[in-house]
């Protein structure tokens, strides 16, 4: 992956055609997965609410307490790794190495802590007799299928993300990625943390008792 | 620039330099070789098929050997008859059809003609290839677990497709493995995206703006910006598939089925939204096919018209029209499913719309013909084949896009006849002019012309014989995807079948006249030179095959536009893109 | 070689015409069938349009082509191509203006009669009838003497024992009189009002005759109405694949008079 990144940043002036955006291969092809991953997860929820409109019997189960309550203590913790993620990049920007590290590390810590939380809601879920395949209230088995496939996808760009933060801030700190790779990083971030933002009103919010 | 992007060294071990190779000509070559593999088997599939069509009770000797419960005394069962049809059309549409003319041709020349030393991302490159690959073994496999490869065809309905076991012989392991397989494929085409689009727009040599670039360097574009958003879809759509199948979700099956005297556990799902999530990709999926092709025939034309084509940016702009309409009629394909009627006429419209760039297209490409003296080799054969195929396939279209005909010619024949046509042979002869044109680049030896030109023509009437009849079998209601015509209605026109069939074979048995050649030419074809079709484009102006960085360090600049043929005042009749002469417009 | 392709490329569409032209070779007929219901003069009417005016363009297109491709082939060493009249435009406004109008009349007439068959409600006096769809026989229901349908039960389907829709006969008084048989009986010249469901996967209810074409679809209730006019014996055929008997997945449609089918409707109410 170096390779182009290499070019785009040195060398690249005089001997090939400007790229029309003016950005790094890496970021350009981290803008255009944006593009996909984003109609991937309006595929999920457009089966979400196509379902949804033809189930009479759908159930919505969630209270204030805990699971609204919780579902805003997730929410906040992912916006402030969105935080750190941009002071991380104006750290490696400006060249500051330790902020830059202590920055993603901390951004990678938000996004371990609402993996967490959201893990924790899901096994209270299952206790609660939630399954893909099974409703305890009696709806719509819908609802199970829909919360955890929308939730599972993110959760998984949570987790994947957090390794990726973790590697890239141990690579930047050695010296094997550079301000670049975490601005890329920091595309992605932001993007899941958007995500966030229709899963929880969509799959959160309008499913309130 | 080369010393920067020349991070990587040639490898020089069998396995870095052939297997797991980071160079795009390699991965272009195994993309070829794939969709090979699989047109072979794919073609021997068909074969099968149609020898049951044309003569139900036949035995055909081995196939015991093959699958003791699909063709027990050698004589297919009805439904190792649809197992067979789902795996030619899971085959041909995604390994054959997507592989070559798109992932194959557009990994070796993309960036050959745009004057990168490599792609973007070598190694997500070769991740892709190896994927793509990984998702071809598991779609394999389904031959290999009990009850066979799945029977819903290669569009999956559901709940047949979802239910299991249940729903008949290869519902079982083979369709999950067919699910597993689509959606392994689907990540790889997304990797090969990013990268096709991230190569095309950053790695330009100097002087090579993107109007100079040739029009398959834009079909590959235009048809990685469709591949990046159509498989999106189809991925999330497989995985929910998968669900259903082994976690008992119920997303595409509704409650209340009796299958095989059995209640279904499930309940609420809809079998349409499979079928909206499946078109929304599987129409951009026919263009995924079908523009790569037009790219290469609009690219090898001129070369052998000696002359640029009509309207250069007027064709760009269609391919990009058409590109951009795919996404607004999925619905064509569910005029009969049960959605809403007011619909069909919203999705009817659009897809009217789509043959105005196409027929534009062909007028260009016919308008073009007029007044050339064409040289006339495999390679433009096939062109000129290209474009009679896809005129023949493209009118159909104009039956089908109507719901109140489509009613009657949904499910027919007549539909076989028109996809065939337009996206398998139109895309087929587009990569054997690929083939004929670029095999002297890609191995640096020339292909026996005699032979090729024996192949066209076996294969064009071929295709006429075999695809043109199936229209009139439409016209008078034969249904597809039947595995035996038996009763009163269809039986006499079985006859028509069995033409077809000794068609089949014939023009199938041709295409062994092409692999011999392609092998042989491989090894005993006479060398071919730098450029040995006076082409223009940068992949002319190196060595065949071209060495590891592609231009052996050179860092090409661009002066021209891609298709200066039939250039008066030049010293020949043609100018190079990297020529630095001037040339006054004609 | 070029005149080789133009003169091969004019047989092949002339010859692919001319079948389309004649359509009846001993017996095999290439063509659709008799039409006997009252909208389907109008979807053949729309086909013949459309016939007529793609053919046109097909027959034009490759003639040109095999034309073009002709006169190319014996021009002398060092020829100066020449431009087509006018260049890219005359293509362009052709194009645009020729399919234009051609898909312009095709989306409003062909939507009008589209409209008229699916868009429409059936008639008040149609004839209900109630279709279910299974692997792989298609079964009918008549309301009986009541003008019910009984509710069905998925749960209690049972082809064994004859109870293929699922009724529930000893609970449900509206369903002991209804009439369950195999083959679509109906009286000429009435509107019918079809429910289509299924009991198992996607299944499809094509009447040829009819130019009648829906998907049966597990989980909906599908109306369809059409009106006969022809009294015969036409094939009811499945055309979505739905397994491995889906080739033998049939039923008959039969046509009668308004006595006969008063007459059959009468017997089979005595017979069940």
């Amino acid at each position: 992956m170096s390779q182009v990144d290499i070019t785009a940043e040195s060398g690249h002036a005089g001997l090939m055609e400007d790229s029309p955006y003016g950005i790094p291969s890496g970021k350009l092809a981290m803008w255009c997965f944006v593009i996909s991953d984003a109609v991937t997860f309006s595929a999920v929820l457009f089966a979400y609410g196509y379902l949804r409109i033809g189930s009479p019997d759908w159930s919505t189960p969630f209270q204030f307490s805990p699971t609204i309550l919780n579902g805003i203590g997730m929410t906040f913790i992912l916006l402030s790794s969105s935080l750190t993620m941009l002071a991380a990049v104006e750290a490696v920007k400006a060249g500051r190495k330790s902020a830059g590290f202590g920055w993603l590390c901390a951004t990678a810590l938000l996004g371990a802590l609402f993996a967490a939380l959201h893990l924790v809601e899901w096994g209270r879920m299952i206790d609660e007799g939630w399954r893909l395949f099974q409703n305890p209230l009696g709806g719509s088995v819908h609802f199970g299928a829909a919360f955890f496939s929308i939730t599972g996808l993110h959760l998984l760009h949570v987790v994947g993300g957090v390794c990726a933060l973790a590697v890239i801030a141990v690579g930047y700190r050695r010296g094997g990625y550079n301000s670049i790779d975490v601005e890329v990083a920091g595309i992605y971030w932001h993007f899941v943390d958007l995500v966030w933002m229709f899963v929880f009103p969509l799959v959160y919010l309008m499913n309130v008792q | 620039m080369s010393e920067a992007a020349h991070q990587h060294a040639e490898p020089t071990g069998f396995i870095r330099k052939y297997i797991f190779s980071v160079d795009h000509k390699v991965i272009g070559l195994q993309y070829i070789g794939l969709g090979i593999v699989a047109v072979v088997l794919g073609m021997i599939l068909s074969w099968l098929m149609r020898l049951h069509l044309g003569w139900s009770t036949l035995a055909i000797p081995g196939l015991e050997k093959l699958s003791p419960a699909g063709a027990p005394g050698n004589v297919m069962t009805p439904e190792y008859y649809l197992s067979l049809m789902t795996m030619h059309g899971t085959l041909m549409v995604f390994f054959v059809l997507t592989n070559v003319p798109f992932a194959g041709f557009g990994n070796y020349f993309l960036p050959i003609q745009v004057g990168a030393p490599d792609m973007a991302f070598p190694r997500m490159n070769m991740m892709s290839f190896w994927v793509t690959f990984t998702a071809f073994l598991v779609l394999i496999a389904a031959f290999f677990v009990p009850g066979g490869p799945p029977l819903s065809g290669w569009t999956a309905y559901a709940p047949l497709s979802a239910v299991g076991q249940d729903a008949g012989p290869g519902e079982g392991w083979g369709q999950t493995l067919w699910a597993l397989s689509i959606a392994i494929f689907c990540v790889a085409q997304l990797l090969g995206a990013l990268n096709f689009i991230a190569t095309t727009l950053d790695l330009r040599t100097k002087g090579m703006s993107l109007a100079r670039m040739p029009f398959s360097t834009w079909a590959w574009f235009i048809t990685s910006v469709i591949g990046l958003l159509a498989f999106a879809v189809l991925l999330p759509a497989c995985v929910l598939l998968i669900l259903d199948r082994t976690a008992g979700t119920s997303f595409f099956i509704p409650g209340g089925l009796v299958i095989s005297d059995r209640l279904q556990a499930h309940t609420g799902g809809s079998p349409l939204l499979w079928q909206h999530l499946f078109w929304f990709f599987g129409h951009p999926e026919v263009y995924i096919a079908i523009l790569p092709a037009i790219g290469i025939v609009s690219h090898i034309l001129p070369a052998f018209l000696r002359r640029p084509l009509l309207g250069p940016r007027v064709l760009i702009s269609c391919l990009a029209a058409i590109g951009f309409l795919s996404y607004m009629v999925w619905g064509h394909h569910m005029f009969v499913s049960g959605m809403n009627p007011f619909s069909a006429i919203l999705f009817s419209v659009p897809t009217l719309v789509i043959t105005i760039p196409a027929t534009i297209a062909t007028l260009l490409w016919i308008g073009s013909v007029y007044g050339a003296r064409i040289r006339f080799t495999c390679a433009s054969l096939f062109c000129l084949g290209f474009i009679s195929v896809f005129i023949s396939g493209g009118i159909s279209g104009f039956f089908l896009a109507q719901p109140s005909i489509d009613t009657y010619l949904h499910a027919t024949y007549f539909v076989v006849a028109h996809f065939h046509f337009v996206m398998g042979v139109a895309a087929i002869f587009g990569m054997f002019a690929g083939i004929y044109f670029w095999l002297p680049k890609m191995v640096g030896r020339m292909m026996n012309e005699t032979l090729g030109k024996i192949h066209f023509w076996f294969t064009f009437v071929g295709v006429y014989c075999i695809f043109m009849p199936m229209h009139y079998l439409g016209l008078a209601g034969n249904v597809r995807r039947y595995a035996a015509f038996t009763d009163d209605y269809l039986a006499p026109l079985i006859p028509v079948h069995q033409f077809i069939t000794i068609a089949a074979l014939i023009t199938g048995a041709a295409q062994f006249i092409f692999l011999f050649n392609l092998v042989w030419s491989r090894f005993r074809g006479p060398k071919a030179t730098e450029n040995p079709w006076q082409a223009t484009s940068l992949e002319w102006s190196t060595t065949s095959p071209p060495p590891f960085d592609n231009f052996g360090g050179r860092q090409l600049v661009v002066h021209q536009e891609p298709y200066l043929y039939g250039v008066e005042g030049s010293a020949g009749d043609y100018v190079m893109q990297t020529s630095p002469e001037t040339v006054e417009a004609r | 070689m070029g005149k080789a392709f133009g003169v091969v490329l004019i047989i092949i569409t002339l010859v692919s015409t001319a079948v389309f032209i004649f359509h009846d070779f001993h017996g095999i007929s290439l063509w659709l069938p008799v039409d006997a219901s009252a909208h389907g003069h109008r979807v053949d009417h729309q086909l013949m349009e459309t016939m007529y005016g793609s053919g046109l363009l097909f027959v034009l297109s490759q003639i040109m082509l095999g034309l073009f491709v002709w006169q190319a082939s014996d021009r002398p060493e060092g020829w100066k191509y020449k431009i087509f009249p006018g260049g890219a435009k005359p293509m362009v406004i052709s194009a645009i203006l020729l399919v234009g109008i051609e898909i312009l009349t095709l989306s409003f007439v062909g939507s009008k009669v589209w409209a008229d068959i699916y868009l429409t409600p059936a008639a008040p006096e149609a004839l209900p009838i109630d279709v279910q769809a299974g692997q792989f026989a298609f079964y009918f229901r008549y309301a009986g003497a009541d003008g019910k349908f009984g509710a069905l039960h998925a749960e209690k389907i049972d082809e064994g024992s004859g109870n293929f829709f699922g009724l529930d006969p000893r609970n449900d008084v509206a369903a002991r009189d209804d009439v369950v048989v195999a083959s679509l009986v109906i009286p000429v010249n009435r509107p019918i009002l079809l429910t289509l469901h299924s009991k198992d996967v996607i299944h499809s209810f094509y009447v040829r005759e009819l130019r009648i074409h829906q998907d049966i679809v597990p989980g909906l209730m599908i109306p369809l109405h059409f009106t006969a006019t022809q009294t015969g014996r036409f094939e009811i055929v499945c055309t979505q694949l739905c397994g491995l008997g889906h080739y033998q997945m049939k039923a008959y449609l039969e046509v009668k008079t308004q006595e006969e089918f008063d007459k059959w409707l009468k017997d089979q109410e005595a017979a069940q």
